[in-house]
């Protein structure tokens, strides 16, 4: 019975996932990605992913779903001011994200996978064995990151000043 | 290096070294240290000759000079070489003595002249080339030397090239020179195809197996005859010459009398061994040149410009150099190459030193008197006539006379012909004589009382060469005087083969020559008749009453003539060209190119639209695409 | 816990494949539909997402951690790049007064 959670995560991540992209409001885009974010997380916990599966709440849904959060309600963004398609441009973006999706499943079905292992004997996603990993092996781009973070700190400051000279 | 080596180095080296200090630094040097320079330098390469010459006698071998390998081609390999023999030493001792004789004498002539130093440059490169001509041991370095002076006498021609009508005169030379040119090349061609080699030792071994009269040897002789028509001004590819006078007067006596166009003549001499093997050539040798003799001999006798009288003269005298080559006489043809040299050139460096004292007149309708005014080149002027009419002892008697009696040999019609042709030489030249010199001047005051003698430097030169002319002509005694008198035969004999007139026994001989001798004195005695006086004076062509004379005095109109049959016709196709296949179909189709390229653009620019929402489309449709591309195939 | 975690034993790895593809193609036609860059933001990290679970997925299957060290660095660069791009976002909404994607048209000339 319980492993039909599976089933039952991936239909609200898709669920959640269509209306992001078919929501009028921003705002409510906003919160079913949140939506799809948390099932996303259940899935991690499912595959035995402890550490990434909190990560990605805190990160994503905390973190960066606020920020989209502050900057829709900063541009005082809801559904009347949304910029409308046309119905031939809709339908011809629905056909190329359709026509994607079937070519990607046609090319993955030829692919053979074999799994090693069941996912709830893999412990590597354990706080304990992950940081292991990367404090060893991973060392020197876990400091570089904090570079990363820097520029991209440096850099969002200074596109958010008023005048740039 | 032999030292006979390091002169024949220094005789090609010192008037290289003196035109390119000259055409480089030449704008900054004072004008007499350009003189001096220019002037020493051939007089050095003089001085080398002479040296070498002293060494060499009738029996001395040949030496050769290979500086270093030029090219390579295939099975073709041709060196920088250079040759030394009987024939070049004569031909050296005349480019360098005639050459520093004009160098020195130009010094003079072109003293006030503001392009100076540039002359000097061009006229020692000029030495250098005809040094180069004469002394290439192989046919392409002959040819170097051969298109060197084509190109410095196109530039001396040219020299005041401020007036269109001298640079138009320069390219006419230029182009005749290039038709000729493209037969000698079709020549060398030929000869390279058949024996892979283009060097004259080599050639001369080659030949020797080939029978007389081989057809494919005549029609590269042939071709290397045209070449030689268009150096040395034969018909039909003469008009060149009489024009190329735009020049200044020591480039005509260094360039178009004394060396540059008897290049043909040398060309002819040094491949003696192919020409005598193809009688046919021979025999269209002597045709073309006793016909261009008589032809420029009758324009000659009807010209007022002085310098185009000697320039027709010149062309004439080629016209019996090669008389003498078509009758197999090689010998007797550069021996009327070696005394011209000297009478010609003293004719047109006293023609210079005319127009110098009458301020740049040529036409002798406004000469006349002169006789007392310039008494140096009085004396040597007529010394350069008497020479040149064949009167015994001077030059031009003893080399005429020779070609005479080979004609004579041949077929007494052609003797007369030939005879005809020298009469009217010494009719010609008479008359520009006592037109310049006798009767009394016909130009204005104030010219005539600014009439001086030319400068030491110019009169000097006309002495030397006057010596030369009285005395160039003992070289070659004819051997019915004294056996063994003819030096020039005895000296070049083991280098070519020796003809003798056959069939004339000494009496017929000295009657040949008494005969032309009194007809040449009756025909002085009848210019002097006409124009001795100063009484009768030419017209100008447009005035003149008799038809004949007319025709004579625009010179057969043949300049019109080729201007209609193929300058016109080459102009009109031009223009064709020019107007409707360049700019209607060759502009067309790169304007149909450039606008089929904007249409395109056009059509394409549409595409780029600016929208991000089409970019992304296209994007994803792309990697659409490329997956499915994956999968099909 | 360990129990539940028994019972995705059950679950082959192909779906999670199907299921990642899926959520792809859904960020990818949100880019296509969309004109408000916000959204076309958020599509992007959809995308992102989509990819990460993989990784994940393929990750445990395959008992290898390289897989969810390189999540955790998408992560990261993740979000650095919402910092940084929704600043440019403010910045644009500052400058055209619009986040529609057809008004930033200058690419054109």
């Amino acid at each position: 019975m319980t492993e039909y959670i599976f089933y039952f995560l991936s239909f609200v991540s898709v669920l959640t996932a269509l209306l992001v992209i078919s929501a009028r409001n921003p705002v409510h885009s906003v919160l079913y990605l949140i939506l799809c974010f948390f099932s996303i997380a259940g899935h991690y916990i499912l595959l035995n992913a402890q550490f990434l599966a909190i990560v990605h709440i805190i990160v994503y849904s905390g973190a960066i779903m606020v920020l989209f959060l502050f900057v829709v309600m900063l541009l005082n963004m809801n559904a009347e001011s949304e910029p409308k398609k046309p119905m031939f441009a809709k339908l011809s973006a629905v056909i190329a994200g359709g026509s994607l999706f079937l070519v990607i499943v046609t090319a993955l079905k030829k692919a053979e996978m074999v799994p090693v292992i069941s996912p709830a004997e893999s412990e590597i996603g354990l706080v304990k064995n992950l940081g292991k990993v990367l404090f060893n092996d991973f060392l020197l781009p876990f400091e570089i990151t904090s570079v990363l973070f820097l520029s991209a700190m440096v850099g969002a400051v200074l596109l958010g000043k008023k005048e740039l000279d | 290096m032999s030292s006979s080596e390091i002169l024949l180095l220094t005789c090609l080296l010192a008037p290289l070294s003196g035109a390119g200090i000259l055409l480089i630094a030449g704008r900054s040097l004072p004008k007499s240290f350009a003189s001096a320079l220019a002037t020493t330098s051939v007089f050095l390469s003089f001085i080398a000759a002479f040296l070498l010459f002293r060494q060499t006698g009738a029996e001395t071998a040949a030496f050769k000079l290979n500086l270093f390998s030029w090219f390579t081609a295939g099975k073709l390999s041709v060196d920088m070489a250079f040759r030394y023999d009987q024939l070049t030493a004569l031909f050296l001792l005349v480019i360098t003595g005639i050459g520093s004789l004009i160098h020195l004498y130009s010094a003079g002539y072109m003293h006030e002249d503001e392009g100076h130093n540039r002359f000097f440059g061009y006229l020692n490169f000029f030495v250098f080339f005809m040094i180069i001509l004469v002394t290439g041991a192989n046919f392409a370095v002959m040819f170097a030397g051969w298109e060197g002076v084509g190109l410095c006498s196109y530039l001396l021609i040219g020299f005041w090239y401020k007036n269109s009508d001298y640079n138009l005169a320069a390219r006419k030379a230029f182009v005749m020179n290039r038709i000729g040119d493209l037969g000698l090349l079709a020549g060398l061609f030929m000869l390279l195809n058949r024996y892979n080699t283009l060097d004259f030792e080599a050639l001369q071994e080659a030949v020797k197996a080939v029978k007389s009269g081989d057809a494919y040897l005549t029609t590269a002789t042939v071709c290397l005859f045209i070449g030689a028509m268009g150096k040395s001004a034969q018909l039909p590819l003469f008009t060149w010459l009489p024009d190329a006078m735009a020049g200044p007067t020591p480039v005509s006596a260094l360039i178009h009398a004394a060396t540059m166009v008897t290049a043909g003549i040398y060309l002819v001499v040094r491949n003696h061994f192919l020409f005598s093997l193809t009688p046919a050539t021979l025999d269209l040798i002597l045709y073309v040149g006793l016909a261009t003799a008589l032809f420029a001999a009758t324009i000659g006798l009807r010209q007022n410009d002085i310098k185009k009288v000697l320039a027709y003269s010149t062309v004439s005298q080629l016209g019996f150099m090669f008389i003498a080559l078509g009758t197999g006489a090689f010998t007797t043809g550069f021996f009327h190459v070696f005394t011209h040299a000297f009478f010609k050139a003293l004719l047109f460096l006293g023609a210079g030193s005319v127009i110098h004292a009458l301020h740049h007149e040529q036409d002798m309708r406004f000469m006349g008197g002169l006789k007392k005014k310039l008494p140096i080149t009085w004396i040597t002027f007529l010394i350069g006539t008497i020479a040149i009419s064949g009167i015994p002892p001077l030059a031009g008697f003893f080399s005429k006379d020779e070609i005479l009696a080979f004609l004579y040999a041949k077929n007494p019609i052609l003797w007369g012909l030939a005879l005809l042709g020298s009469l009217m030489t010494a009719f010609y030249m008479f008359r520009l004589y006592f037109l310049v010199f006798h009767g009394s001047y016909r130009g204005d005051a104030h010219t005539e009382s600014h009439i001086h003698e030319s400068p030491i430097s110019m009169t000097l030169p006309l002495m030397v060469l006057a010596a030369c002319s009285l005395i160039a002509g003992f070289i070659g005694i004819p051997e019915v005087f004294a056996a063994h008198s003819h030096w020039l035969n005895h000296f070049l004999g083991n280098l070519i083969p020796v003809q003798h007139p056959e069939g004339i026994s000494h009496s017929t001989e000295i009657t040949l020559m008494g005969v032309s001798v009194t007809a040449v004195l009756v025909m002085v005695a009848i210019a002097f008749r006409v124009y001795g006086q100063g009484k009768v004076v030419p017209v100008a062509p447009e005035e003149e009453k008799n038809p004949v004379f007319k025709l004579l005095a625009q010179k057969y109109r043949i300049d019109e003539f080729y201007n209609f049959l193929f300058v016109a016709p080459f102009n009109a196709i031009s223009q064709f060209f020019g107007k409707i296949v360049d700019n209607q179909i060759v502009d067309g189709i790169v304007n149909a190119m450039g606008n089929l390229a904007m249409t395109t653009s056009g059509l394409l620019r549409l595409l780029h639209n600016g929208r991000v929402g089409t970019y992304l489309l296209a994007m994803t449709l792309g990697v659409i695409l490329v997956l499915a591309y994956n999968l099909i195939f | 816990m360990q129990e539940l975690l028994q019972n995705v034993r059950l679950v082959p790895m192909e779906h999670y494949v199907w299921l990642s593809s899926l959520l792809f193609c859904i960020g990818v036609m949100g880019v296509l539909l969309r004109r408000n860059t916000i959204v076309m933001f958020m599509s992007i990290e959809l995308m992102l997402n989509a990819v990460n679970l993989l990784l994940v997925a393929f990750s445990a299957y395959a008992n290898k951690p390289e897989g969810e060290v390189f999540v955790f660095f998408v992560m990261v660069v993740a979000a650095a790049e919402v910092a940084v791009g929704l600043g440019l976002l403010v910045m644009i909404y500052r400058n055209q007064n619009t986040t529609d994607s057809q008004a930033l048209q200058t690419l054109k000339w």
